[in-house]
């Protein structure tokens, strides 16, 4: 504790105890209901010096290990409460390639603060909150981090999609010397963090700053490159040294029901990618989108609360979730199941749709839909639901979101038919993340099935150190390459 | 960027433009579409791919007026520059065998969708006879380039220009006259759909290209579905060319117009802001 002599007397850890938890400051739920402002507003300095002083730095922590990209959260809290912010952030960074993103999107009470000790006895220490307190410290202060200047490898690295995953391998390999160039579909880097996750819960300046500061750092970024149309993977492989394979599970998932395809059905990735990637919350953007004054989303993930809440900002009087199962089974955060009730969303439960209704325009008119009821576990764990006969009833709506999911999206894995995919059309990985070609890494999504921001993030950071491994010929890579190589972790929907 | 090197006017609304794109310019085949983004807060637009030189680097795209982002592109002039164009995307054209006989018929800006697969089937040693319409003389295009790979017949709605009539009267004099293997159609809803509605009973296959509303065209949004006999397809990935009989063109026309009122909206708002930028141009020069 040398370093803070002098400075003032360290609490004791029985006063740390005392310390409650503090409040994350947010917009009102009934003035955020009709803006794209973002919810959380972020802890003042007060706060998180206060909040850093709560933790009692484990000898052991078990914060870490229930971190996907194993974040040494100690690490960066005491060099925060020492004062030393410019350390903290070089703290962070080098564990977190998008510590912005992670502290605002990542489900922490499921992570890191779930095991954190003080959650034994109380809350946890909000170690999401102090994360994105240090990250958005560091975004609004570039100049006070020392810049990295790696010795160049000559390797070079294609990585494929700008998503969470293709954008932390994207750091950890450019942090290594190693030439990087990220492949994007998109007129925008940044996958679902720009096109999926609504502005209100991760302002797109956000992204694009992280993604400028991992430009600056050597990252190229190459938009408008279709991998699977404007390039193929054989192709690739002769340019580059090694791939890794990082396009997300692009293709929507429909209820298939009569009258899905009447106007005014969006799947959740349109709505939300015309909403968020094309502006199209903005009056001033050239993409139309439809302003529905009843939404209804079906779907109880965080991409239906996604989904939902943009319906109540456009102007939405109701907005509505139907989900199959009860509030007991919803795979959303608790976080934004709570922002969605602040923000006047209704939840209709144990109701599944049959039938999308029209008018003689083929115009949306409402849903109808049938009561379920919850019978066995499935193979998920989940109680199975059942429908009861004779129980439809419709909900008048003018607009229906579907937010059930994703599947994988054949256009990359189909240009290259020597990648192994199981049946569900995802890439089957070795326990070092490489797919059935030999240099050719993969992971999020395309690995996975749909799971959340930090997963794939975990992915592209234990496949940029076996990629770095394999670019320096040490195959299969030594343990410590793969120490942040996650359990099986349940996918949850959403991100 | 990309550069636009050419322009030309085909019609009162449809523009002929190159653009540089070397990369899809090398990889580009027939049948296959661009998604174009024109700057910052710009709509993407999916365009066909008319032509390519992949020595020089460029593609060939045609685009009709018909809202204010297509406005704005055929507005674009040599030397101004297109933001984002991403591609080639959907896929290629399925051509029959050499020595068949193929009808090519499009309408209006349709006719530029199908020189691209017209040239193709020419390569390829297809026989083939194009019929061209549009409602008179000076909104028929392309009748040169067609030419070069085959037959065209030509009609126009008010008889000003070629056979008095539409294209779909044209095509059942081929299929009358026999030898007719495979038709392609391509042009407005309704003009596919007749076409469709007159090849089925003698049995030819027809391939109809939709222009289902997109955003990304690579699967991602599902806006682009269709019905294609009973099943949902993807227009940007499993077409955008398909067998018309089966096509659900009730169901294609129906959600063509979901944006139907923003368009002309939007069209309005740009024309009124055009028209006030115009008069403050005129006040200016008065000063001056």
């Amino acid at each position: 504790m040398s370093e803070t002599e002098g400075v003032k007397a360290p609490l004791s850890n029985k006063e740390r105890m005392t310390i409650d938890r503090v409040a994350m400051p947010e917009q009102a739920g009934d003035a955020r209901a009709h803006n794209f402002g973002e919810v959380n507003l972020g802890l003042t300095y007060q706060l998180a010096m206060l909040e850093a002083e709560r933790c009692i730095q484990c000898p052991k922590p078990f914060c870490v290990d229930g971190c996907p990209v194993r974040v040494d959260i100690p690490r960066f809290i005491k060099s925060l409460r020492d004062g030393d912010l410019p350390a903290a952030a070089e703290s962070l960074l080098g564990d977190n390639a998008l510590p912005c993103v992670t502290g605002r999107v990542c489900p922490q009470e499921t992570q890191c603060e779930q095991v954190c000790i003080r959650a034994k006895k109380g809350n946890p220490v909000a170690i999401g909150y102090l994360e994105r307190f240090v990250a958005d410290w560091a975004q609004a202060n570039p100049d006070a981090l020392p810049t990295a200047n790696p010795t160049q490898t000559g390797k070079k690295v294609g990585i494929v999609g700008s998503g969470p995953a293709g954008l932390t391998a994207a750091g950890e390999l450019v942090k290594k010397g190693h030439d990087v160039t990220v492949f994007e579909a998109f007129h925008a880097p940044g996958g679902v963090l720009i096109y999926g996750i609504p502005e209100f819960r991760l302002p797109k300046d956000i992204v694009q700053a992280e993604v400028d500061r991992l430009q600056r750092a050597g990252v190229k970024l190459e938009l408008d490159a279709i991998v699977g149309r404007t390039y193929t993977i054989p192709e690739l492989r002769e340019d580059y040294d090694a791939l890794f394979l990082a396009v997300g599970a692009g293709l929507p998932v429909f209820m298939n029901v009569p009258g899905e395809n009447f106007k005014g059905v969006y799947s959740a990735n349109e709505y939300l990618t015309r909403v968020n990637l094309m502006g199209a919350w903005s009056p001033n953007s050239q993409t139309p989108i439809l302003h529905g004054q009843k939404v209804v989303v079906v779907g109880g993930g965080n991409v239906a609360m996604d989904s939902v809440r943009t319906g109540r900002r456009l102007g939405a009087e109701e907005a509505t979730i139907v989900y199959r199962r009860s509030a007991d089974e919803l795979p959303a955060r608790k976080e934004e199941v709570h922002h969605a009730k602040d923000e006047g969303v209704r939840f209709e439960f144990l109701a599944a749709p049959v039938e999308v209704l029209a008018d003689e325009n083929r115009w949306v008119t409402g849903l109808r839909c049938i009561r379920m009821e919850l019978g066995e576990p499935d193979a998920s764990g989940r109680r199975r639901p059942k429908a009861i006969p004779g129980s439809e009833f419709v909900i008048d709506c003018d607009l229906v979101v579907v937010a059930i999911g994703t599947k994988a999206n054949p256009l990359l894995t189909g240009s290259a038919p020597e990648l192994n995919v199981n049946e569900w059309g995802y890439l089957i990985t070795d326990e070092y993340g490489m797919s059935s070609l030999p240099g050719v890494f993969a992971g999020g999504d395309i690995v996975r099935g749909a799971a959340t921001v930090i997963l794939a993030m975990g992915d592209g950071k234990r496949s940029a150190a076996a990629i770095d491994s394999w670019l320096n010929g040490v195959w299969p890579p030594p343990p410590e390459a793969n120490a942040a190589k996650p359990k099986k972790e349940a996918a949850v929907a959403g991100n | 960027m990309h550069s636009v090197l050419e322009r030309e006017q085909l019609s009162p609304n449809v523009v002929r433009l190159v653009v540089n794109a070397p990369r899809i310019a090398k990889v580009r085949r027939p049948g296959q579409f661009v998604i174009v983004r024109r700057g910052p807060g710009g709509e993407r637009i999916p365009l066909t791919i008319a032509d390519n030189d992949p020595e020089a680097g460029t593609i060939t795209l045609m685009i009709q007026a018909i809202g204010a982002s297509t406005t704005e592109l055929t507005n674009l002039q040599v030397g101004d520059t297109i933001q984002d164009v991403a591609g080639p995307l959907g896929a290629e054209t399925h051509l029959p065998p050499a020595g068949t006989h193929a009808v090519c018929v499009g309408g209006g800006v349709g006719t530029a969708v199908l020189l691209p697969i017209v040239r193709a089937l020419g390569e390829k040693g297809v026989k083939v006879t194009s019929v061209i319409g549009g409602r008179s003389k000076e909104w028929v295009i392309l009748e040169k380039e067609l030419r070069e790979a085959g037959d065209v017949v030509t009609c126009t709605d008010d008889g000003s220009y070629g056979r008095h009539g539409f294209v779909t009267q044209a095509l059942k004099d081929l299929l009358d006259a026999g030898g007719v293997d495979n038709v392609y159609a391509i042009g407005p809803v309704p003009m596919m759909r007749a076409v469709a509605e007159m090849t089925k009973p003698y049995g030819v296959e027809t391939t109809v290209s939709l222009n289902a509303i997109m955003v990304d065209g690579t699967g991602m949004c599902g806006g682009c579905r269709v019905t294609i006999g009973g099943e949902t397809k993807y227009a940007c990935v499993d077409g955008p060319e398909f067998n018309a009989h089966q096509v659900n063109f009730q169901e294609l026309a129906d959600r063509l117009t979901t944006y139907r009122s923003f368009e002309t909206s939007a069209l309005e708002r740009k024309k009124a802001e055009e028209a006030a930028a115009l008069g403050a141009c005129a006040t200016t020069e008065v000063q001056a």
